[in-house]
């Protein structure tokens, strides 16, 4: 999720910068933090609007600590961590949170595994106590593995193999990087999840989810210090644990350009380009990494941005073309712009138009009037954004598990609105150049191309 | 764009997406003000000074159901173009005042709705622009030749990928078998239609349709009741006078199970099982909605979910829903699953509804719906947005003004025999549509 200028406008939960009657009317969010003896730390932000909670459990572990061969173990696990401990069996985890009026999930991506429950306030402890039990006491059955394994394999039929689009990108990263984790999809590749095991699964389990290794988020009607006692009441006996080294996998330079073709059934071409740019580490000295999320802005931040504008609306070159920064996150930052071509357009054609863009941005720079709107659109967006409980927690969850700080969020916003028409272009020139470039195009291919692969089910009659 | 849409971040379940579908319902100790602008539009109210910011929307019974047959695509494209220039301003013009001021106006569009909602900031430096913007565009588009021209092209592009997928392949499918000529059959745009409708034919449309007596608008944020009035009165003032769009048919019941199987190469045969469902207005609207909730759209508590996913692993999203609507909208139960799973996904599901319609929920089951959703209900309304939504919705379909406190009493006193009841009225497990796309088997219809 932690993506482009909209994460980092997202970023912006709690900020200070305008000289704005905005900020009269700003309810202070107070957030607490606590870190316990084991090294949980618990951040609560206060939010009396509704008597709601929205709680949630970060594990500093996602799909960049694998290796080969136990690719998507990660979010195996995720989807394990429902199948019950000793005193919960599997299945009641969901069905206690539902008869509590609640909705429960979670979510894995390269960075991290993150666990919710939304509640009525008063039931905050149930939440807690559940996800404690469950950071420590899973148990990892082979029959319930054998079976959601299963729906695994599903979720990525589903969510990769049969949409070209999502081929395009996995292919795409897989071939910008050589070292670093990050080219492997979330979801893991095929051959290993039939070859994973609940052994796999279960070491995994042992090896990274602890509380040393976690953040509990908080946010709602809730009294911080309350929030800490029952934080200590439920995870405050649970043994720190051993983290394995977190080797860097650094990835070695690029030495080139890189292009790759990827053949799929399709009706129109699609040209994504990837180039390697720096992530955001230093917010309080770096501003790189705001000067391209204020160029992801005025090319695509809007609909009267440069891409939308020119390409699709006056030059006719694009059914749709778009930029973004992935600049939040614990590996490489990458800046991307895609492009799909209207009929009898090619996808050279399409990337041609791109790189126009770019050379204008080189040349002539950005004007200020177009800062001003994505500034503008920073601080809607910062306070739009305050009416979602859950969105808050999870750009709390995000910014600390990548090793960034919530407390940043008001050094970002005002960052991005300091950035200079000469610094956007500056980052252009800099990084986006074709030695640092990877190229990929979808070849639309016919549907009758590709065979089936497997036998009709058997005894599927004709429809009527 | 695209790039936005790419999956960084995988969700355990996407079913409860779905299954939330339904549940456009709420109570709640909420003061909805209610009063009708001088001419005639219906106005909803909620203040909250909570955020600086406000949401605003204007609908009218306008949706696809609303196109001639001869010319699905009219309504929504009517929709998608009001912004692309409006009383002489250019697309580009609005698209940039509207950027300017961080103001969000999106479109609002589904079979039976038509219409814009606006969030902007509150502070009248940027409110007054945001709303004169959305009174330009909602009353006087201007539909350019050449923007209706490309919009027309790069909807057919999009439409030609978006067919191909076995998903909109089987939405398509579906949709056509269960409502058959009725206007729910149609798609919000059919390719084949495109080349057929004319900029006049958008004229047209909202001028018959966009009109002050049938708008629903929904003031939600921070303003008062005075500035309410005065920014319901700006934004109907132009609309013409009229009756706007007739009542829409009853769908015909389906006389016999319906069966097609489409082939197609993906790795996933989609499927959909259902008939046309109830409308808005059923009274069996409590029964149908905690009946759905035990069925397939409580997420992993529900039935269909606990059979298909849980217990066999066959997919990762198993659902079912209702759509009620002006007219009776879909009962939809749907999944996906390896292309060689499909006959066993299917027969697990119908044997799941078809026990559920003869003997109901357990007392155990219906207990424990009633406690997820009457204890869910504050999550119903905890931020601006689903406050405004349900605004949106009350105005729309006619719903009582205490519908928010009603809500959970109407929930409460439901019994079993109730739930099982209004199902047996409603669906008939032996007359359903089934639809499967990515099989080898050719359809015959």
């Amino acid at each position: 999720m932690p993506r482009s200028r909209l994460l980092l406008a997202a970023l912006c939960a709690l900020p200070l910068l305008l000289p704005s009657p905005l900020l009269a009317a700003r309810p202070t969010g107070d957030v607490a933090v606590r870190e316990l003896d084991n090294g949980l730390r618990v951040i609560v932000k206060t939010d009396r609007r509704a008597p709601v909670v929205v709680s949630m459990v970060w594990y500093r572990v996602g799909s960049m600590d694998e290796h080969n061969g136990i690719t998507g173990v990660a979010h195996v696990l995720e989807h394990m961590m429902f199948k019950g401990t000793r005193r919960v069996p599997a299945g009641e985890f969901s069905r206690l949170i539902a008869a509590a009026g609640g909705r429960d999930n979670a979510f894995t991506s390269r960075d991290y595994t993150a666990y919710f429950q939304i509640l009525q306030k008063t039931e905050l402890p149930l939440s807690l106590r559940l996800e404690a039990d469950r950071m420590n006491n899973l148990l990892l059955s082979r029959d319930e593995f054998a079976k959601e394994i299963k729906v695994v394999m599903e979720e990525r039929r589903w969510r990769t193999d049969d949409r070209p689009q999502s081929v395009l990108y996995e292919r795409l990263m897989a071939s910008a990087l050589k070292a670093h984790p990050y080219r492997h999809p979330v979801i893991g590749w095929m051959s290993d999840l039939e070859t994973l095991t609940v052994e796999d699964t279960q070491r995994f389990y042992d090896q990274w989810y602890g509380p040393n290794n976690a953040t509990v988020v908080i946010v709602g009607d809730v009294v911080a210090e309350e929030v800490f006692a029952l934080a200590q009441k439920y995870f405050g006996r649970i043994p720190r644990k051993t983290l394995p080294q977190r080797k860097a996998q650094t990835e070695p330079p690029q030495l080139g350009i890189q292009r790759l073709t990827v053949k799929a059934p399709a009706e129109q071409a699609q040209v994504l380009m990837a180039w390697r740019v720096p992530r955001l580490q230093k917010p309080a000295e770096e501003w790189e990494p705001y000067a391209l999320d204020m160029l992801e802005g005025v090319l695509s931040g809007n609909a009267a941005a440069r891409l939308p504008q020119r390409l699709v609306r006056d030059q006719r070159i694009a059914v749709s073309a778009g930029a973004g920064y992935e600049g939040v996150g614990r590996g490489p930052g990458f800046f991307l712009l895609a492009g799909t071509p209207v009929a009898g357009r090619s996808a050279a054609d399409i990337e041609a138009a791109l790189r126009r863009e770019l050379q204008r941005v080189v040349d002539e720079g950005v004007s200020e009037a177009e800062l001003n709107r994505v500034r503008a659109q920073i601080i809607s967006a910062d306070v739009y954004q305050r009416d979602s409980m859950f969105f808050q927690a999870r750009l709390i969850g995000v910014l600390e598990t990548v090793g960034l700080s919530y407390r940043d969020l008001d050094l970002f916003i005002e960052r991005l609105q300091a950035i200079t028409a000469e610094q956007v272009r500056e980052v252009a020139r800099k990084y986006l150049v074709d030695d640092q470039l990877t190229v990929a195009y979808l070849d639309p291919q016919p549907l009758d191309s590709a065979a089936p692969r497997i036998k009709p089910p058997a005894g599927v009659r004709h429809g009527n | 764009m695209a790039i936005k849409s790419f999956p960084l971040v995988l969700f355990r379940c996407v079913a409860l997406l779905s299954a939330l579908l339904f549940a456009q319902a709420a109570q709640a100790i909420l003061p909805i003000e209610h009063w009708r602008t001088a001419n005639g539009a219906k106005v909803y109210f909620v203040a909250n000074r909570g955020l600086p910011m406000v949401d605003v929307s204007v609908e009218f019974p306008a949706g696809s159901a609303f196109d001639l047959p001869s010319k699905p695509g009219v309504a929504a494209l009517t929709n998608s173009l009001m912004r692309l220039g409006a009383q002489g301003l250019a697309e580009d013009e609005i698209e940039r005042r509207l950027a300017d001021i961080g103001a969000v106006l999106n479109n609002r569009f589904d079979s039976d709705r038509n219409g814009l909602t606006l969030r902007t900031l509150s502070d009248p430096r940027w409110r007054d622009e945001a709303l004169q913007l959305m009174t330009r565009i909602l009353a006087a588009p201007d539909y350019p030749q050449p923007v209706f021209e490309r919009e027309r092209s790069r909807l057919l592009a999009g439409l030609k990928e978006s067919e191909r997928l076995p998903a909109t392949q089987a939405s398509r499918e579906f949709q056509r078998a269960v409502f058959g000529d009725h206007p729910y059959g149609r798609r919000a745009y059919e390719i084949e239609a495109l080349d057929r409708i004319t900029r006049d034919d958008l004229v047209a449309f909202h001028r018959n349709f966009f009109v002050a007596d049938r708008a629903v608008v929904a003031i939600m944020g921070d303003v008062t009741r005075a500035q309410a009035e005065a920014i319901a009165e700006q934004l109907t003032r132009g609309l013409p006078r009229g009756k706007g769009s007739a009542a829409l048919p009853d769908p015909a019941p389906l006389m016999k199970g319906i069966e097609r199987f489409v082939p197609h190469p993906a790795s996933q045969s989609h499927i959909y099982v259902g008939a046309p469902g109830i409308k808005r207005s059923d009274p069996d609207f409590f029964a149908i909605f905690v009946g759905n909730h035990i069925l397939g759209g409580g997420g992993f508590v529900s039935r269909i979910t606990e059979e298909v996913r849980q217990k066999r692993g066959l997919a990762y999203s198993a659902y079912s829903t209702f759509s009620p609507t002006l007219s009776a909208g879909p009962f939809t139960i749907g999944m996906q699953t390896q292309r060689d799973q499909a006959q066993e996904a299917l027969a697990v599901v119908r044997k799941t509804l078809r026990e559920f319609v003869a003997n109901g929920p357990t007392e155990k089951e219906l207990t424990a719906a009633k406690q997820n959703i009457i204890g869910g209900f504050p999550m119903r309304i905890d931020s601006n947005r689903k406050i405004h939504d349900y605004l949106g919705m009350i105005g729309f379909y006619d719903l009582p003004l205490n519908y928010l406190e009603t809500f959970v009493p109407q929930v409460q006193r439901l019994t079993v025999a109730e739930v099982k009841a209004a199902f047996a009225r409603r669906i008939d497990p032996e007359r359903m549509v089934t639809v499967v796309v990515a099989t080898d088997d050719a359809t015959a219809p």
